[in-house]
């Protein structure tokens, strides 16, 4: 039970990214391909962003205090307070790459459908051999 | 100039990609034109690059002048220079060998091909330049998106074959990440030397073990190692001709160089070898891979495809390699990366050749062709001489230090394999001359085999390339003594 | 003893290779071909006996032509073998190079560009690994060799054809890169050089059993010596023209596989090595067994070709067994048989091509009573066969007379028996031959009809060749000396 506690953000990550890869190699229809392979991305993206959090932790954006002036005055940054911004910015590289990735895949599914007429896998290398 | 040249080889075709884009939709041709001479900057600043590393030392370019474990650092040292210069001369080749047949098989696609090259090239620069690991995922990423685009552009079965390839290809980069991620958690950094430091320093844990797996795995899915390869046949054979020759020398041999970089600058040697233990498994499967890719490459008809099973086998052999665990072993793997790269595109250059002439890749089909096309054969024969291992080709040299490091380590399967394998290279190859040299057998219908071929060769934009590569093959032969003691000891001084 | 480094080697090596691109495409006429052929091969010749004298002053010449491994370059050094061996190569290819002209106008041969450039890039690589200075620089000319005397092989492009050409490159690449490639590596790691040195270069502590298995190695990777198993590509060969076989395969190809074999027992194992150890003893059985068996074989061969094919490798095992036996007499035997064998060969090999062209005939059975109609041809046929058999007045006999007093040194009765015992199985299936052509039954003659003797571009070739065995009887110093200087005795 301690353990499920400690680690649940791993646990849930790997059940995810277990449901993506299962999907991508076990399904047959290429739509259902391309979701999997979303599902096992965001699995990684969730493993990100929950290195990056902390207890009590707030967005990492800085609010700068000025003075009168609106000079910029001089703060102390305490890190508890604020998540991780690094994962959060890997992440946000990766969700790019993701929905190129997705985009692409897409757009390759349509040709294979105009070429085979039909997004099931089994069926076309049937027709293929 | 010179000091920014580190970053200009991978901006230069960066922002060329952009013009190429623009210029095609004015006159197809002037696309071609740019791509060549974007090449040929990215060549001459390679060159730079590697002169100067030969001279000093190792390079670290920090972009944007962020200090290191802050920012992202390109780092050039001896194993990756030559590798940088090899990619952009690969492009270069690949860039002019093209016109011809872009112009035949993609016809109004040409500035979306030249785009797309150009920046796949870009991606693979920067993947072997990087010295940072989130950034390798990144251009990982860059390369493999455009390299499904290219493989696509070709109708037919391309399309499910690249659909594979995509899942495969994604999979791996995610490994790659996941991998990543388990390292930041163990040592708060994404610089490659910062993560060598942390992890030489302190006792090891789970965590490092799975993150190693993890990238080792995705890489070797990448570069397609036995039995992750069966996306590749399939996507290099169905590929336009002109992506083939482009992806077919590079791709899997950037993989490796990432396999090689993970393996000394990230992870250390004591880690790997010492405290892991797993280089009989590892050298086994490489064992398997030769085989498998020499076999199966025996039962194919089709030459385009047999080239993609010895490209499985030549993984093998890098895989093997570098999984020694000794000197002469890592020099083997590395200098092969650079000798498999060229003499693959040479033998894809030529099969390129033959197809544009003939039409399709079928070895039956090739009956009289040392009479038709005689300079595109001596290119390939080269080829298939460095292939099989005959001196002064480079195939000889890698094998002499492959062999030498299973010695060292007895790695008797390992040594036995590579034999076996550069015989049944000898037969695959032996066999193609034999279809193309001599006359129809008594059984066969001799009106089917016409006696003397007329000549009619290749353009001219192909032959070049292709002799151009055959002769860099046996210089870099001729140069071996050069090449790993200039570039190839100094890297292993440091590491092992 | 002086060593000097010269351009010459590569000459002698590059004019071939050179000229065998300029007769590629001289493709005007045949004439222009014929004589780039002979103006390369005298050139060869001529730079040949210039290095000759040098050489046999008791110099030595080296080329270093470029470092390809750490440590490890290709060079050419030459000593007194490599010269015996290149002069062999360089007066037997112009008398070759005149021989093949009068084969193929006769038969009208088609690709006569391909051949004759072919021919010159086989000497090219003959010379190449005559000259080499380490076991790498002969392992590359070596494979050169292998790759260049395929077109040749393989000339009439027919099923046939075909399948002496796979024979020929299966035997002959899968023994190189799996016997000799893994060999030639495991000594570099043992003991740090592969240059050739007349003390060996193993040193006392290499484990022996290490030595034999690197020995068996060298001895069946280097398969174009013929040592049995591996000979089967040497009777699969005989598919190629008789020009390609006189030369190649009775003196170019074969003996740069006894050549590379010498090279290695006397220049990597040494003698003294191969005497005090069992690695004699080995080489001496090998060689035995192939010596009888091949002797035997022919016998049963009818195609004249064949036959001849089979008396090659019992001769070739001969000149290894005469080395394996490791004392000095013996090793100036084998070299100096090397000279001696190509010529008599060669004689042989000439005669039964001219034999074809005249009447078309290959098979023994056939050639009864041919000595009425073209007596010079079965004369030089005779004195060719009294050189392999060893008799008096050839220079054969110079040579086991050498290889007998090495045996009779090292106290090693039995290889005496298997000398006198091949030396009759010799006789026996060469003299029948000859015996059949001139002393026969009228009524038993198969030429009835006059058949004219080849035309005089055939029927010249043999002749100088025989005449040249019977000069060796008289001057055997001619080669005698390069073999007396290698092993370094007077």
């Amino acid at each position: 039970m301690e353990f499920i506690i400690n680690y649940f953000n791993y646990i849930i990550v790997v059940i995810i990214m277990m449901i993506g890869l299962w999907g991508m190699l076990a399904l047959s229809n290429l739509v259902k391909k391309l979701i999997s392979m979303a599902i096992f991305q965001t699995g990684i993206i969730l493993f990100y962003i929950s290195m990056g959090a902390k207890i009590d932790s707030s967005i990492p954006i800085i609010k700068q205090a000025y003075d009168e002036h609106h000079h910029p005055i001089h703060q102390v940054i305490n890190n508890a307070d604020y998540a991780n911004p690094l994962t959060q910015i890997l992440m946000l590289t990766a969700i790019v790459v993701g929905v190129a990735t997705l985009g692409l895949g897409l757009a390759l599914t349509q040709k294979v459908y105009s070429e085979h007429k039909s997004l099931n896998e089994d069926e076309i290398l049937e027709s293929l051999s | 100039m010179i000091e920014q040249a580190p970053i200009l080889i991978v901006v230069t075709p960066l922002l060329a990609a952009l013009f190429i884009t623009i210029i095609g939709l004015y006159r197809p041709l002037y696309s071609w034109v740019l791509t060549i001479i974007t090449f040929v900057i990215t060549s001459i600043f390679s060159f730079i690059t590697l002169k100067k590393v030969i001279e000093t030392g190792t390079i670290r370019y920090m972009l944007g002048n962020w200090p290191a474990p802050f920012g992202i650092e390109y780092v050039i040292d001896h194993l990756n220079a030559l590798i940088v210069f090899m990619i952009a001369v690969v492009g270069l080749i690949v860039a002019i060998y093209s016109k011809h047949d872009v112009k035949k098989e993609l016809g109004d696609k040409i500035p979306h091909f030249y785009s797309l090259f150009t920046l796949l090239v870009t991606g693979l620069l920067g993947i072997t330049l990087t010295g940072d690991a989130f950034n390798l995922y990144v251009l990982l990423e860059i390369s493999a998106l455009t390299s499904y685009a290219l493989l696509a552009l070709s109708k037919g079965r391309a399309y499910i074959a690249t659909f594979n390839y995509l899942i495969m290809g994604t999979i791996g980069a995610c490994f790659y990440l996941l991998g990543v991620g388990y390292l930041l958690i163990n040592t708060g950094s994404l610089n490659m030397t910062d993560i060598f430091v942390i992890l030489s320093n302190n006792p090891t844990s789970y965590a490092v073990l799975v993150a190693f797996l993890f990238i080792m795995i995705g890489m070797w899915i990448k570069m397609a190692l036995f039995p992750l390869h069966s996306w590749l046949p399939n996507a290099y054979t169905y590929a336009p001709t002109s992506t083939s020759c482009l992806l077919a020398p590079l791709m899997t041999k950037v993989s490796v160089y990432v396999m090689l970089r993970m393996m000394t600058s990230v992870f250390n040697y004591n880690y790997i070898f010492n405290v892991l233990g797993w280089q009989t498994i590892i050298v086994s499967l490489a064992v398997i891979a030769i085989l498998a890719g020499s076999i199966f490459a025996l039962r194919q008809d089709n030459l385009k495809k047999m080239l993609t099973y010895l490209i499985v086998a030549e993984i093998g052999y890098m895989v093997g390699g570098a999984w020694l665990g000794n000197a002469n072993g890592f020099t083997g793997a590395s200098y092969h990366i650079i000798a498999d790269g060229f003499m693959t595109l040479c033998l894809f250059l030529a099969v390129g050749c033959i197809i544009y002439k003939i039409g399709d890749a079928q070895i039956s089909s090739m009956k009289g062709i040392f009479t038709k096309m005689p300079i595109t054969m001596i290119g390939f024969l080269v080829g298939a001489f460095s292939m099989i291992g005959v001196p002064p080709t480079c195939g000889f040299f890698s094998k002499w230090y492959l062999i030498s490091g299973a010695y060292e380590a007895q790695a008797w399967p390992f040594m036995v394999a590579l034999l076996i394998s550069s015989l049944v290279n000898a037969i695959l190859f032996f066999r193609i001359i034999e279809v193309g040299y001599f006359q129809a057998m008594p059984n066969e219908d001799p009106e089917a085999h016409p006696k003397q071929q007329k000549y009619n060769e290749a353009p001219i934009s192909m032959l070049i390339p292709l002799l151009t590569t055959a002769a860099i093959l046996i210089g870099i032969g001729l140069y071996t003594s050069e090449i790993v003691t200039y570039l190839i000891e100094p890297f292993m001084d440091n590491f092992l | 003893m002086q060593t000097i480094s010269s351009l010459l080697p590569l000459f002698v090596v590059l004019i071939p290779f050179i000229g065998s691109i300029i007769i590629y495409f001289s493709k005007k006429s045949e004439n222009v071909r014929e004589t780039w052929t002979f103006l390369v091969a005298a050139l060869n010749l001529v730079l040949l006996l210039k290095m000759a004298q040098w050489i046999l002053a008791g110099n030595v010449y080296t080329f270093h032509i470029a470092e390809v491994l750490p440590g490890l370059p290709l060079f050419f050094k030459i000593d007194g073998f490599g010269m015996l061996f290149a002069c062999v190569a360089g007066s037997l290819w112009i008398v070759t190079s005149l021989y093949s002209i009068g084969y193929m106008r006769p038969l009208k041969e088609h690709a006569q560009n391909r051949y004759f450039a072919s021919f010159s890039l086989a000497i090219s690589a003959t010379m190449g690994v005559a000259f080499s200075g380490n076991i790498l620089t002969m392992y590359l000319f070596y494979e050169i060799l292998s790759l260049s005397t395929y077109p040749l092989v393989t000339h009439h492009q027919d099923a046939e054809a075909r399948g002496g050409g796979r024979k020929y490159l299966t035997f002959l690449l899968s023994t190189s890169i799996g016997f000799a490639l893994p060999a030639m590596i495991i000594t570099y790691l043992n003991t740090g050089t592969l240059s050739f040195s007349n003390a060996g270069i193993f040193n006392q502590t290499t484990d022996p059993t290490l030595l034999i298995v690197l020995l068996l190695l060298f001895l069946f990777g280097f398969a174009k010596s013929g040592i049995m198993p591996f000979h089967v590509w040497l009777p699969g060969a005989m598919v190629a023209p008789t020009p390609v076989s006189a030369l190649l395969h009775a003196v170019a190809v074969v003996k740069v596989g006894v050549f590379c074999v010498l090279r290695i027992l006397t220049g990597v194992f040494g003698i003294e090595l191969l005497s005090t150890t069992s690695l004699s003893t080995i080489v001496c059985v090998i060689a035995s067994f192939t010596v009888i068996v091949s002797s035997l074989i022919a016998l049963t061969q009818d195609n004249l070709k064949r036959r001849l094919a089979f008396s090659t490798v019992g001769q070739l095992s001969y000149i290894v067994l005469g080395a394996g036996i490791a004392t000095t007499f013996g090793v100036v035997g084998s070299m100096t048989h090397i000279a001696m064998h190509a010529f008599g060969k060669i004689t042989l090999f000439f005669c039964a091509g001219a034999i074809y062209v005249a009447t078309g005939k290959k098979y023994i059975s056939q050639m009864v009573g041919l000595g009425r109609q073209m007596p010079i041809t079965m004369i030089a046929f005779l004195v060719g066969s009294m050189s392999i058999i060893g008799l008096p007045l050839t220079g054969g006999i110079i040579s086991k007379w050498y290889m007998i007093l090495g045996a009779m040194d090292a106290e090693k009765m039995w290889i005496l028996v298997i000398y006198l015992i091949s030396s009759l199985l010799n006789a026996a299936y060469f003299l029948p031959i000859v015996y059949n052509a001139f002393f026969c039954k009228d009524e038993d003659a198969q030429f009835p009809d006059k058949v004219k003797e080849a035309p005089l571009a055939a029927l010249l070739p043999p002749v100088i060749t025989a005449i040249g065995t019977g000069i060796l009887f008289f001057y055997p110093e001619l080669f005698l000396n390069f073999a007396k200087l290698a092993v370094g005795v007077n």
